[in-house]
């Protein structure tokens, strides 16, 4: 009697084991075929919103032998650690570009923690001049319909940071017109444009203070990269 | 009456995973924003449903019915992060509008009641059959509803389309009510639970005109009637 227990429990138990070996091959399997195809069209994404904000063709110019002139941007990172600024509460990265081995211009992810609908994340391409070249929201959680046109895929109003500086607007109107800044907004939704052009704003500050210590990382690191002919 | 036919009766009408049976709420009215939304997830399940099902069918003698919950769930899991990794892996663009509501399938629990209830028992082809025709019962929900909320909330039918199949379908996006302003509570969550609540009326309503015709002709007694496999 005791013994058909164990026999069954035995049997039930080898059972699950096969079904959860038979899928944890299978898993493996697909993770294996599917890693190169998924990291590619990644990194094709992750160009592509590059040159969405920093459309320069010299950027991604390629030699003859099809390397980067001036390092891949996807390759050239810098660490940026948790900075009240940029409002990452853990170390990000940033993209830099050089030409000609200076440093011409700077990607910096910013988090604005005061959306309607919680964290806005958000791409910020500034030239070496302190200039905005384009922003772009790379995640955020506003409301459908109503706060979500700072996404490019709704409306072009992200693009009113185009060109724009901390020289060119001076801080007081670093704010949407219904606070007495220059920024336009939507009817119904002025929480979220808030957030983002505060975040901007905060962003070009940050690098205005730390350029000079950004700009020596990025060319030593472009320095060392060719030194090991290792652009890719 | 062929099996097929009860099953595509079953699937679309009688047992309508979305109208009659309310299995899956969560997706169905998370995603159906708009109908490429709505129809887009609508296929996704439809493709784990008849694989779950095509799955399960053909080893249902060798699973004891003490284990029969977890084995399930542990092949429908492992068959929806196969195709999670699939499109991520050759259709980025479905991925990015699909994303987050992929690994959802997981807890649909039509896909689980369906296995549990009809490939459980049947051969595997019917079994695959049921799977297709009940995901497609759910498609057509979804895509309705889709439409019902994009129409009243936006004014347009189609938008995003291009996020599928590119820029170029950018033109096949419907401007149903030119100059529309929006109506948000269609868009919003509450949107969903009233357009389902009209959707579900509505069928009531035929399904009762149509039993009512029936009495009054009486064609034959309602032989046609399957034992209703059992909805929670």
């Amino acid at each position: 009697m005791s013994e058909s227990i164990i026999k069954h429990t035995v049997k039930t138990a080898a059972t699950m084991l096969a079904f959860a070996l038979v899928g944890t091959f299978m898993l493996a399997y697909v993770f294996e075929t599917t890693r190169a195809p998924i990291e590619k069209s990644e990194a094709d994404a992750r160009v592509a919103l590059f040159k969405q904000i920093l459309p320069d063709e010299r950027y991604y110019a390629t030699n003859n032998e099809g390397h980067h002139e001036n390092g891949l941007l996807l390759n050239n990172v810098i660490e940026i650690a948790p900075n009240a600024l940029l409002g990452n509460k853990t170390s990000t990265k940033a993209h830099f570009a050089n030409i000609d081995k200076k440093f011409a211009a700077i990607i910096l992810e910013a988090i604005a923690h005061d959306g309607y609908g919680g964290d806005i994340k958000l791409l910020i391409a500034i030239r070496e001049d302190g200039t905005l070249s384009g922003v772009r929201v790379l995640s955020h959680k506003e409301t459908p319909g109503l706060g979500d046109y700072i996404d490019i895929a709704h409306s072009n109003w992200i693009k009113l940071f185009n060109q724009e500086s901390i020289k060119y607007t001076p801080a007081e109107q670093w704010k949407v017109k219904k606070d007495g800044g220059k920024f336009d907004y939507m009817a119904g939704a002025t929480i979220t444009p808030r957030a983002v052009v505060n975040a901007v704003h905060k962003a070009l500050i940050y690098y205005e203070k730390n350029k000079h210590l950004l700009h020596d990382l990025a060319e030593q690191k472009s320095a060392a990269k060719h030194h090991t002919k290792d652009d890719e | 009456m062929s099996i097929y036919k009860d099953i595509t009766v079953n699937g679309l009408w009688k047992q309508n995973p979305g109208l009659v049976q309310l299995l899956g709420l969560c997706p169905t009215l998370a995603v159906t924003s708009t109908v490429v939304n709505g129809l887009s997830l609508g296929l996704a399940t439809t493709l784990v449903m008849a694989a779950s099902n095509g799955a399960i069918s053909p080893v249902r003698k060798f699973i004891p019915s003490e284990i029969r919950v977890p084995v399930f769930i542990l092949v429908i899991a492992a068959l929806v992060t196969v195709i999670d990794l699939s499109i991520n892996a050759f259709a980025l663009q479905l991925h990015k509008v699909l994303g987050i509501f992929i690994p959802l399938i997981v807890v649909n629990c039509i896909v689980l009641a369906r296995v549990e209830s009809f490939a459980a028992k049947n051969e595997p082809a019917p079994a695959i059959f049921d799977g297709f025709m009940m995901g497609m019962g759910l498609t057509v929900v979804l895509g309705l509803l889709g439409a019902m909320r994009e129409l009243i909330g936006k004014g347009t039918l189609f938008s995003g389309l291009d996020l599928i199949f590119g820029e170029n379908a950018k033109q096949f996006v419907l401007t149903v009510i030119p100059d529309y302003h929006g109506f948000l509570l269609a868009v919003l969550p509450p949107g969903a639970f009233l357009g389902l609540g009209i959707l579900i009326a509505i069928r009531n309503w035929l399904e009762i005109k149509n039993s009512a015709k029936n009495k009054t002709i009486a064609l034959e007694p309602a032989n046609t009637q399957m034992a209703p496999s059992h909805s929670h």
